[in-house]
């Protein structure tokens, strides 16, 4: 029964739970009630993983409608992987949000935001499971639609100017979304990904066609914050609750980046995407100028929150730089920093978010010798640092390692001075932090370390950062195999 | 080619329209008035997907005698649901405009910078 259903519940679960939490009093019942949704999505995450992992799919159809007419979720290794990161990150922060929550959010508030939580979540999981491109936009808007609320709870008033700015962006972007998907409907009369890819090679020279293709990748790209197009991330992760931050920060613009790979490799196909558009000439330039110049205005941010933001910009140029290369290595190297990402930005925030309980600020003059008042708390956030940074047995490492490889077997060397420049900065942005906390004397006498409840989740995600960069055989051989599938043709 | 551009008329529409929301997205500062103009570019796409379906001739989409050319449902299905959408959007971007009012006590976007770098 469960085996069966098993890739419908990953997404009908959380949906069912969001208005249930929504009519429960405020306390901390939703907060139990969400965390259990979250740990059965973690377990039903992991079996669909196992199932899938020896390359086989999944096909479910909705309501026993055969494809392409009715919606299909069709899993794969890509889809599980993506799946599993999103619903692990959820099952890691909700044990910190029950004290983070109860101090950044209005009790009478409480259960409204775990009801938009678990929107969320049901949104992007919907998103990593689904086969049919319209029912990708739909969930889209549902996880879209819930972030714009849950940032908006933000303590300051800057919060509800940071949402009002991600809605107008992110509308744009759904909106070019729609039109790309309506273009190519218009000149395939498919909605279904697998069928659209079988489609489109008939139709492969008409405007139209690149003319929906441009249209997605635009759309998708301000979803993905991919520079230019950034605007509305710094203030967006600045000021919305630290749950809420940590949440987004590791698993949003990973499954953007997800929808991206689909879109390019599975629906359009590389050929049609690199060697009739030649978007890698689009991408790599772009990717390059973000991991350089948001590096460099992260060095000058004095609120670290949104000096993490600006280093989410780029690492996002991480990920697609590997996407532009467009070979086996490369996107190996992106699906992994899809992944480890996620753990450094989880650890990063998370630590931060500590500091903000105990200290009641993420301004850099107020981390003013926290290294000695709140040990546990800093040594965290420094090995979630070096994550960042990319220092060996770090899972940050491994990513830069392969993305240099996918750089090397192409030759471009000048990929490889960018990753390095990246690198660097990301050392002189981590260090001003450092410095601040271990070497100058403290202005606060009464702050202690934080809360346990906070410290054991953070810790566990320190754990994996170290954990994947040394045992790295679980990431790499599923990055491997699912970037095989993705230029060996259709899933 | 006046037949053409007069043969297309509907989506010289679509993108006279999308053209026109964008612009007030871009240029207004009345906050208000960019929720107005977001709609009007998301309208812009419902007609886009509106024209798709069309299909020359046909009637509306139930089976009857003496008909056998229909025009396709399935994108005005779609835009019900992108509808619904642009409904949750707008009351979204609506409420947070009501909750920045009370913040702020005003809803131009040069007045709202002022107060953010004044403090």
């Amino acid at each position: 029964m469960i085996e069966t259903h098993l890739s419908l519940l990953l997404v009908v679960i959380p949906l069912i739970a969001a208005p249930i939490v929504a009519i429960l009093p405020n306390g901390r019942l939703p907060w139990l009630v969400t965390l259990l949704v979250s740990l059965s999505c973690l377990v039903l995450a992991i079996m669909q993983l196992w199932n899938v992992a020896d390359g086989s799919i999944i096909s479910y159809e909705l309501g026993g409608w055969a494809p392409p007419w009715g919606i299909e979720y069709r899993i794969d290794v890509i889809n599980a992987f993506v799946a599993l990161l999103v619903a692990g990150v959820a099952a890691v922060t909700l044990p910190y949000a029950l004290l983070s929550v109860e101090k950044e959010i209005p009790t009478k508030q409480i259960s409204l935001f775990y009801s938009a939580f678990l929107l969320c979540l049901s949104g992007l999981l919907g998103i990593t499971q689904t086969g049919d491109i319209f029912n990708l936009f739909v969930f889209l808007e549902i996880s879209s639609l819930s972030s714009y609320a849950l940032i908006s709870l933000g303590k300051q008033r800057k919060a509800l100017t940071a949402a009002y700015q991600y809605l107008f962006m992110g509308t744009i972007g759904a909106t070019f979304i729609l039109i790309g998907i309506g273009l190519a409907y218009a000149v395939t009369g498919t909605l279904n990904m697998a069928d659209l890819a079988a489609r489109l090679p008939e139709v492969e020279a008409t405007r139209t066609l690149q003319t929906a293709f441009i249209f997605l990748l635009i759309g998708v790209a301000i979803k993905l914050a991919v520079f230019p197009l950034h605007l509305w991330l710094p203030n967006a992760y600045a000021y919305a609750p630290s749950v809420i931050t940590i949440f987004l920060a590791a698993t949003a613009t990973k499954v953007a980046a997800y929808v991206l790979i689909r879109i390019i490799f599975t629906v359009f196909g590389a050929s049609l995407a690199f060697q009739e558009m030649h978007i890698h000439w689009l991408l790599l330039p772009l990717a390059s100028i973000a991991v350089i110049s948001a590096s460099l205005v992260a060095i000058f941010q004095y609120n670290i929150k949104r000096m993490l933001a600006y280093s989410s910009v780029a690492q996002i140029g991480y990920i697609l730089l590997g996407i532009g290369i467009a070979s086996a290595t490369g996107l190996t190297a992106s699906l992994l920093h899809l992944f480890n990402h996620a753990l450094m930005k989880a650890a990063l925030f998370m630590a931060l978010g500590a500091v903000l309980y105990q200290v009641g600020s993420v301004a850099l003059q107020d981390m003013a010798g926290l290294g000695r008042r709140m040990p546990w708390t800093m040594a965290a956030f420094v090995a979630g640092g070096l994550s960042l940074i990319g220092v060996p047995l770090t899972v940050g490492f491994i990513s830069k390692l392969y993305l240099i490889l996918a750089a090397f077997e192409q030759g471009w060397w000048w990929l490889i001075v960018v990753v390095a420049i990246g690198s660097l900065l990301a050392i002189v942005y981590i260090w001003r932090i450092v410095e601040t906390a271990y070497f100058k004397p403290t202005s606060h006498s009464n702050v202690t370390e934080a809360p346990l409840s906070l410290l054991l989740p953070l810790w566990l995600i320190v754990i994996a950062n170290f954990y994947f960069g040394i045992d790295t055989s679980l990431t790499v051989s599923v990055s491997e195999s699912a970037a095989n599938m993705l230029l060996g043709g259709k899933p | 080619m006046i037949e053409y551009i007069l043969g297309h008329y509907n989506y010289w529409i679509v993108i006279f329209l999308m053209m026109t929301g964008f612009y007030i997205v871009i240029s207004r500062g009345n906050m208000i008035k960019k929720i107005a103009g977001l709609n009007i570019f998301q309208v812009s796409v419902f007609l886009l997907y509106i024209s798709i379906g069309n299909v020359r001739d046909g009637t509306a989409p139930i089976i009857t005698e003496g008909f056998t050319v229909y025009s396709n449902p399935l994108p005005h299905v779609l835009i019900l649901t992108a509808i619904v959408v642009g409904v949750a959007t707008t009351s979204l971007a609506l409420a947070l405009v009501v909750r920045i009012r009370e913040a702020y006590g005003t809803i131009e976007e040069d007045e709202i910078h002022n107060k953010d770098q004044s403090l």
